[in-house]
């Protein structure tokens, strides 16, 4: 049993979006500062920092920009799900006393950079080691996740307009989130018709790309009474990795959120059918559907089906990424701090003109890579 | 550009010489009895060190696939659409691959596909990768 159990006290995004005046340091900053007076702590109380980006030794680089010198530091880098990642790792270290607040914190200008051509749209993975049986081939990130597609469409008859009915209603819950990127109504057809990228994923079916950051801060029970916002309570984590190498993936109709979701679901006492809100990674349509399969919200293959009808819209039985997503709202690279964020304002009873009524238990899955790794939590409020 | 070529080192250079001879080594393990891939010293089933290269049939299918239509990065950018897919082969292990000498459209999981090589030139070096062709 938990020692102390451990709550999310603060949560915060930077600007999102378009942010051509800032640089990532700074969006983390004013995300952590934002995190921080919304758990009503200040910077000096911050003694666990938890942070990973594509520079190297990023903690470090962030603790030194911040002016922080926390005595625990976590780096932990696999992918888009480090941040459920270390929401686990962060509820260790609270539990068993080695930190009593932690601060999370991400920023990317990824849009921007895009812009001022600095960085590529793909990325170059040299042929060393491993790498070396893939790269010649000239994968793409998508290509990867499409592979996936290609054979849950395969084994079980998923369409593509089941998978662009996900795209679809990301962009309807996300017409209520007044700070989303994209609000415009968006139709199966329209995702259809755009262009093709990597087959049988389009245009629509992929994340949008942005700027910004996002920051939580998680802190011991003990500290409960003085703060200024509901607390939400981790009740249950999980963590799992799988394939770097694409074939090393054992079952492409598979996420490894079978495993993460498993270990939080048991942790919490709770089972799929009790969560009221979702928040999961959507780097791509597949992405959701293979995760809602995995976590047991449906059974294996019947993903496609499941997502027909309006499910995951905020008005839907299974509200799912009700800020507008990856797909809609916010995606700066590894997303999956704000699923954690739009979690938590579902559950304080905070979502501004996207709330789900009596939302006490939520879920999020965070996934790395191309379905490399996952890390499910599952979070409550009393 | 060739970034995108195979760097072998210590574990993998028998595969590169041989696939430079037209052949399509894997790496087996005597303890499970059993070919794996990628090739590494040990097995990464039991660990076991009681490894070693075989020929491999050559013969395959195609478990999963995509037609890639946009990838900036050179030189892929001026190859789009192809293909690319997991085979698995007779064998029982996966490799990731083109598939060439076909339609990008007419590509299905299940396809019977053989083991063919392309040649692509570094420097004065050329370096032969395994692809794949309809059987």
């Amino acid at each position: 049993m938990p020692r102390r159990k451990v709550v999310i006290a603060g949560v915060a995004e930077s600007r999102f979006g378009e942010v051509p005046d800032a640089t990532a340091l700074q969006l983390h900053q004013e995300a952590s500062a934002a995190a921080l007076a919304d758990a009503g702590l200040s910077p000096a109380d911050v003694d666990g920092l938890f942070s990973c980006g594509a520079d190297l030794m990023h903690p470090v680089v962030l603790g030194e920009y911040l002016g922080l010198r926390p005595g625990y530091v976590d780096g932990t880098q696999v992918g888009g799900s480090s941040w459920e990642f270390f929401v686990h790792h962060a509820v260790g270290a609270i539990e068993a006393g080695l930190c009593d607040v932690a601060l999370l914190a991400y920023a990317t200008t990824s849009r921007s950079d895009l812009k001022r051509r600095v960085r590529s749209a793909n990325v170059a993975i040299d042929a060393r080691g491993p790498a070396q049986f893939e790269s010649a081939y000239g994968h793409t990130v998508i290509g990867r996740h499409a592979m996936a597609a290609t054979r849950h469409m395969f084994e079980f008859g998923t369409t593509s307009e089941q998978l662009a009915e996900i795209a679809v209603q990301a962009r309807y819950n996300a017409s209520h989130n007044p700070l989303a990127m994209y609000r415009d109504p968006l139709s199966v057809e329209e995702v259809l018709s755009s262009r093709m990228i990597a087959s049988p994923l389009h245009k629509f079916d992929c994340c949008i790309r942005s700027d910004g950051g996002g920051a939580v801060v998680l802190v011991a029970e003990d500290r409960v009474a003085d703060l200024p916002r509901k607390p939400v309570w981790v009740m249950g984590a999980g963590e799992a990795i799988s394939h770097h190498t694409m074939s090393e993936w054992e079952d492409f109709t598979e996420s490894p959120a079978k495993r993460s979701a498993a270990r939080a679901f048991g942790m919490a006492g709770v089972k799929p059918d009790e969560i009221d809100v979702l928040q999961v990674y959507d780097s791509f349509t597949i992405t959701v559907l293979l995760t809602l399969e995995a976590m047991g919200f449906c059974g294996k293959g019947e993903g496609g089906p499941f997502v027909e009808r309006g499910r995951l819209r905020l008005d839907g039985e299974l509200p799912t990424n009700t800020d507008g997503g990856g797909l809609s709202s916010n995606h700066p690279g590894m997303r999956g701090l704000f699923l954690v964020i739009e979690a938590a304002r579902q559950l304080r009873g905070e979502a501004v003109g996207r709330q789900v009524a009596d939302a006490k238990l939520a879920a999020v899955n965070g996934t790395g890579g191309w379905f490399s790794s996952t890390g499910t939590l599952i979070l409550g409020v009393d | 550009m060739t970034w995108h070529l195979p760097v072998a080192d210590i574990e993998t250079k028998p595969y590169w010489d041989a696939a430079a001879e037209g052949k399509l080594l894997v790496k087996h393990c005597s303890a499970c009895d059993r070919a794996f891939f990628y090739p590494r010293e040990h097995c990464p089933r039991c660990w076991s060190k009681d490894t070693s290269w075989r020929e491999a049939s050559g013969r395959g299918i195609v478990y999963t696939f995509t037609v890639i239509h946009q990838n900036d990065l050179p030189p892929f950018k001026d190859r789009v659409p192809y293909v690319i897919a997991i085979v698995e082969l007779e064998e029982g292990l996966r490799m990731t691959t083109n598939i060439e000498g076909i339609d990008p459209g007419e590509v299905r999981c299940g396809l019977p596909v053989q083991a063919s090589f392309r040649a692509e030139q570094r420097d004065d070096d050329t370096v032969h990768l395994p692809v794949f062709r309809p059987a």
